[in-house]
């Protein structure tokens, strides 16, 4: 529990140095130990990139690690795209395609008119809102990303939105286009802090209502606690 | 959202849960009632939270792998899957056939065992005690066969990310075609005591409706969306691992009823034990560990990968910053979004039924709650 922010590279390693290594052990025919995994089949065409801790002898680091060029998303176009931009002009300031999942940057203020497109037949018949989320990025300008993610049955093609929004900005709810979205956002309200407007029931929903804090944020750290709280209604000083 | 009822002042607000038993764990849900009728559901949820989420963000990348395994405790094979599957994806690593056809195998096994959980618990909870012996019974051999591959039953840690950790033991295929074998009539067997059973009948035809607008309004996936017609299964609509290479069928219901969602797990239990048999034939000899570096660094980027779980739709949202611990995970559990459907399938219905349509929708709190 003390070590959360321990900088990782050698338990990192755990590939497979995991603690279930022992109950195999019975089994003799393979060699259970997690570099084995790489080295004791023959065909296994490139040693694992060594760019962890000096293995003995035969780790020939072969070109560290092959960093080829940084993974990049590549800029996404496709005739729905050109649509959008058609129709919001201005609405969409990023749209990039990253393991096969496109995804657009959306402006606030146009995301309902977008996302009530995108469900309609012109739009590709998004009409399943298969996940929201939010993450923190307190570096930023625009700290909060809510995260999309649509499915489309016709299509067979999953589509990311993501709004950007400030520490203290709002964003409209989609509770009225998908209906999904009401556990959705209240969960991203009690992790994050992000309000909802026009959502009809929005309160805590994993956490007790009277919590105070956002345990998602970044600077909430991990050992940290609505203490008054815990005390009050646990009978404990502290849930650690 | 109250409805107008006949008589307001008789209005009963009831809890049930957290502590029922038919809640399957520590759901609490207010019921309005009118008499005995549902005018209204409320869920209240949250109390196995354990910020799973927020761990994901202090570990790394293979830290974090068992515990996914402990958010839908019945189902940790699939659990695992998801997410070394996100994490391969982040990566770009393609996983050799082997270690991709003993996954399929895992997986499949464990559907079965969660199917045999919920079989049992929702036939218990509407009163046929009998089936959950059986399916306790059959559910064993499947841990069997989990324990002697990687020494645990439950909460199985089997997958790595970039493969498999340990290869299979001798006797692997015979066991697991033994298992189909011994498993297949057994399903008969279930289905004597329930599908023609009058009472059985009585208590799940016409509960619980979900039209499939409704089901797709409100994000439910799974057996309990193909319960309502919709032909849908990531399995075959975007194939992961080796499903784009077997054969199986994905069965779906017509009405939309709790009894329709019983057929289709049944169906896809037989469709399970199909799929299981093809993976044991093409298991061919071969690596079963990708080009996975000892230190797991995806590039800065994200993803997010979705498998067809147990209970439905299960993704990981993975964004990385190019370190070796996540930035984010967010899982989208399955059993959350279906809950949230409950509401609209028990309006109506009597107190009794919401028992049985909790147990149809197949939740377990672990990842309700996170």
């Amino acid at each position: 529990m003390a070590d959360e922010k321990k900088e990782p590279p050698k338990a990192a390693e755990g590939v497979g140095g995991g603690s279930l290594a022992k109950p195999d052990a019975g089994a003799p025919s393979k060699s259970p130990a997690p570099a084995g995994a790489g080295s004791g089949v023959p065909a296994a065409p490139a040693k694992p990139p060594a760019a962890a801790p000096p293995k003995p002898a035969a780790a020939v680091p072969p070109k560290p690690a092959a960093p080829k060029a940084p993974v990049k998303p590549d800029p996404w176009s496709s005739p729905l795209l050109d649509e959008l931009q058609k129709r919001f002009p201005g609405a969409i300031s990023e749209a990039v395609i990253f393991r096969n999942m496109p995804s657009l940057n959306v402006a606030k203020e146009h995301l309902v008119a977008i996302c009530q497109f995108l469900k309609g037949p012109d739009g590709g018949a998004y009409t399943l809102l298969t996940d929201e989320t939010a993450a923190d990025y307190p570096k930023r300008e625009r700290r909060f990303d809510v995260v999309y993610h649509l499915y489309t049955f016709e299509g067979n093609t999953r589509l990311r939105l993501r709004v950007q929004l400030g520490a203290e900005e709002k964003v409209a709810s989609v509770t009225s286009i998908w209906p999904t979205a009401n556990w959705l956002e209240r969960e991203i309200y009690d992790m994050f802090g992000v309000v909802f407007e026009g959502h009809p029931d929005l309160k805590r929903i994993l956490l007790p209502d009277e919590w105070v804090g956002h345990p998602l944020r970044k600077d909430y750290d991990i050992l940290k606690q609505d203490e008054a709280w815990v005390k009050a209604n646990l009978g404990i000083k502290s849930g650690q | 959202m109250p409805e107008a009822t006949f008589l307001d002042a008789n209005e009963l607000v009831i809890n049930m849960g957290p502590q029922h038993p038919a809640t399957h764990g520590v759901l609490r849900v207010k019921l309005r009632l009118d008499g005995e009728r549902v005018l209204g559901t409320e869920c209240i949820i949250g109390y196995l939270h354990r910020g799973v989420e927020k761990i994901a963000e202090n570990r790394t990348y293979a830290q974090f792998t068992p515990y996914v395994d402990r958010m839908d405790y019945c189902a940790a094979v699939t659990n695992g899957m998801g997410y070394v599957e996100a994490v391969e994806k982040l990566l770009g690593v393609e996983i050799p056939p082997r270690a991709q056809y003993t996954r399929m195998i895992l997986a499949e096994l464990q559907r079965i065992a969660s199917h045999l959980i919920w079989l049992g618990t929702h036939a218990l909870d509407i009163g046929a005690m009998t089936p959950v012996f059986y399916t306790f019974r059959e559910r064993e051999e499947v841990l069997k066969i989990f324990e002697e591959y990687c020494g645990a039953r439950l909460t199985t840690h089997a997958f790595r990310i970039g493969g498999l950790q340990y290869d299979l033991y001798d006797g692997f295929e015979r066991n697991v075609v033994k298992f189909c074998d011994y498993f297949l009539p057994k399903i008969d067997e279930y289905e004597q005591l329930l599908t023609k059973n009058r009472i059985w009948i009585r208590r799940t035809r016409n509960i619980g409706i979900l039209s499939a607008e409704d089901a797709i309004a409100l994000g439910v996936t799974g057996p309990v969306l193909r319960g309502s017609g919709v032909k849908w299964d990531i399995r075959k609509a975007q194939p992961y691992e080796a499903y784009d290479k077997v054969e199986f069928d994905v069965p779906v219901g017509e009405h939309g009823d709790t009894y329709d969602r019983y057929l289709v797990r049944m169906a896809e239990m037989r469709q399970s034990v199909r799929i299981i048999r093809q993976c044991v034939e093409r298991l061919g000899p071969g690596p079963i560990f990708g080009k996975v570096g000892k230190v797991i660094k995806p590039p800065a980027g994200e993803v997010y990968h979705s498998i067809e779980a147990p209970k439905g739709e299960l993704g990981y949202y993975v964004v990385s910053d190019g370190t070796v611990n996540p930035y984010r995970v967010r899982v989208r559990p399955p059993s959350l979004l279906n809950l949230q459907a409950l509401d609209k399938m028990a309006r109506g219905h009597l107190i009794a039924d919401v028992v049985a349509i909790i147990g149809t929708i197949d939740i377990v709190l672990g990842e309700v709650d996170r």
